[in-house]
């Protein structure tokens, strides 16, 4: 077990490694450069400075080592497109809007994806379960840049519940619809998984001698079969968490919100270095985090493994 | 001889190809996938029968649909029918011409790590695990924007194929006009083919691992065969079933990324539009127009819901346990 984990402790500072030369001479290679493509051409001579002042005209290995020390030390340095202000503080006011839209994603899907596949699985070949199912179609083929505005129409612009754009940590309402949009196709994929986990689990014996004795549905269900039936289910969850954290890139801009998936594609248009680094190694360790603690929870639902361990 | 050995096969896929006829979703899928599929790629070729998508006519602007403009005209007085057309040509280009680089790369991968074993088969599952733990579309964004200038090199050596060192300044034109499409999407294609293949190898390792303890790969062995023609020829097309179902999965779920991708400005560029195009411009103006945001929707939410369909009776089709009900 303890093994287990130290092994996936150091396949995640392997990956978190691999992630950054990756990125790192990816933006090397990005066309155009922050000072040399823009609106206001900038001269040869000037240009010249400011790269030496952001350390672009030292060799590629130098830079690389730099960038990567800068990383270890927490401070990925100035951004190249926000004259004056540090990557850092950036990050620090971006993210936090990021990571609750995400949180709250997560939360909706798994409120809506579980129990919607549960009934499915329990009402198997009824009206329920066709609906259910056809309603997760839905939600996994219509796009969220689809979805995210006619909800912000319908519920913002009609009928004024629910703010339509933007985003006030302040204030839960205007959490919902981007939450919701972000996290429908989530929802979707899961309640698919809950309820193929939940048929396998219904079709076993246990269950057959459970309803032999009596136990009555609801009983049979909850406390008989889900925690088996989602394991499928709590499996998606890591992949999940980072097909909702890259996907809050497009939430944020369909409601205009001033997240980090925003500054994230503007930097990536200008080139902007350090702020590319510093979102995609955090997007990374987020990832790795979310897939460890599922591993967790995994092992926590499913003792056969970790009696095979 | 042959006839022996193919005999179990062929009737697998008879069974197969019974058990998707019954199932009544999936037959809808293929009739509603055929329509659509064919009216992107033979309409728009058929010269005089649609109107240019790029046409643009300011007196005819925002007219909803109508006998003239079945799905209405955009701000520009764009046929939305023809843009539709045309735009389910590359969306469909980029789904299948994708899905294939990304299948053919996790086939090739899943089967040489599961055929060849050992420390071979657990460094390069090590590879794709680290490929599994990067954020995707993050990454697929860097990759694609960092493979942009490769489209104007592209268009040019290949425009100089057509058209010589030489040739009229209009016959290069004409060339580009048709290279330039496809050339754009070569950045799309690889940068999604080159990390979406981790789940095909997966599967595919599993299928190649079981099907290799089987006898008749012995027997193929102890004929003398290479490697590389027990793999390819005797163990890779009885792992066929899961590649196909999964194939038809996932054409789904890119043609979803490139829709995403276009909508941030990172995917297809105008001129040429797709699906996804399409729809953003249509959410811009849902409120004026909604017939913008409604037909493209419906071919691409069709599509999408076809090949899911298609897909999850191929699954169910082709799989074992099925047979016994």
């Amino acid at each position: 077990m303890l093994k287990t984990l130290i092994g996936r402790f150091f396949q995640g500072i392997l990956v978190l490694f691999v992630l950054f030369t990756v990125t790192f001479f990816l933006i090397k290679e990005l066309p155009g450069g922050p000072f040399k493509s823009g609106e206001k051409a900038i001269p040869e001579h000037i240009r010249l400075k400011i790269e030496a002042y952001y350390g672009l005209d030292k060799p590629v290995q130098v830079q690389y080592y730099r960038a990567l020390t800068n990383l270890l030390k927490g401070d990925p340095g100035l951004s190249l497109r926000l004259e004056g202000r540090e990557v850092t503080e950036i990050i620090s006011q971006a993210f936090p809007v990021s990571l609750q839209l995400g949180l709250v994603a997560m939360l909706i899907a798994i409120s809506i994806g579980i129990p919607l596949g549960v009934i499915a699985a329990w009402k198997k070949n009824t009206l329920i379960d066709y609906s259910a199912m056809a309603l997760a179609m839905i939600g996994i083929c219509v796009p969220a840049f689809v979805i995210g505005p006619l909800l912000a129409d319908q519920f913002g612009r009609r009928s004024n519940l629910l703010p339509a754009v933007g985003w006030d940590p302040t204030h839960p309402s205007s959490w919902f619809l981007p939450a919701l949009t972000l996290g429908l196709a989530t929802a979707a994929y899961l309640s698919r998984l809950t309820r193929a986990g939940m048929l396998e689990i219904l079709s076993q014996d246990y269950i057959r001698t459970a309803k032999a004795k009596g136990v009555g549905s609801f009983r049979m269900l909850v406390r008989h079969s889900l925690r088996g039936g989602i394991i499928p289910a709590v499996a998606f969850i890591g992949p999940a968490f980072a097909g909702i954290i890259s996907g809050s890139v497009v939430i944020e801009s369909v409601f205009a919100m001033p997240g980090l998936g925003t500054h994230f594609i503007k930097s990536i248009e200008v080139g902007d270095s350090p702020v590319i680094l510093g979102s995609v190694m955090l997007y990374g360790s987020l990832i790795i985090i979310a897939n460890f603690l599922t591993d967790l929870l995994g092992l926590w639902l499913n003792p056969r493994l970790r009696a095979s361990r | 001889m042959s006839e022996l050995t193919l005999e179990p096969s062929s009737s697998l896929w008879k069974d197969a190809g019974h058990r998707l006829s019954r199932n009544r979703a999936a037959m809808v899928s293929v009739v509603a996938l055929s329509l659509i599929i064919a009216a992107c790629l033979i309409l728009p070729a058929i010269p005089g029968l649609i109107l240019n998508p790029d046409l643009q006519n300011l007196p005819n602007k925002n007219i909803s649909p109508s006998a003239g403009h079945w799905f209405g005209t955009d701000h520009l007085g764009r046929d939305i029918l023809s843009r539709v057309l045309s735009g389910g040509r590359i969306s469909i280009a980029v789904g299948f011409i994708t899905t294939l680089v990304s299948v053919t790369i996790g086939v090739c991968w899943g089967a040489l790590s599961g055929y060849a074993g050992g420390k071979t088969d657990a460094f390069m599952m090590r590879i794709v695990d680290i490929l599994y733990a990067l954020p995707f579309l993050i990454v697929v964004i860097l990759l694609g924007k960092t493979l942009e200038p490769l489209t104007a090199e592209l268009t040019r050596i290949v425009v100089g194929w057509f058209s010589p060192a030489g040739s009229s300044s209009a016959s290069i034109n004409k060339t580009t006009a048709w290279v330039e499409p496809i050339t754009t999407l070569v950045p799309l294609f690889i940068a999604i083919g080159a990390l979406s293949w981790l789940t095909v190898s997966r599967i595919v390792r599993a299928q190649v691992q079981s099907v290799a303890k089987q006898e008749f790969v012995e027997a193929a062995r102890s004929l003398g065969l290479g490697h590389f023609r027990i793999l390819f020829r005797h163990i890779l097309p009885n792992t066929l079933g899961p590649i196909i179902v999964y194939t038809t999965l996932t054409i789904p779920g890119i043609m979803l990324l490139e829709a995403t991708l276009s909508f941030l400005g990172l995917g297809v560029k105008p001129p040429y539009s797709s699906w996804g195009i399409l729809i953003d411009e249509g959410a811009n103006r849902m409120l004026s127009n909604p017939w913008l945001l409604f037909f493209p929707t419906l071919f691409f939410a069709t599509t999408l819901f076809a090949l899911n369909f298609l897909g999850d009776g191929l699954r169910d089709a082709l799989d074992p346990k099925s047979a016994k009900d």
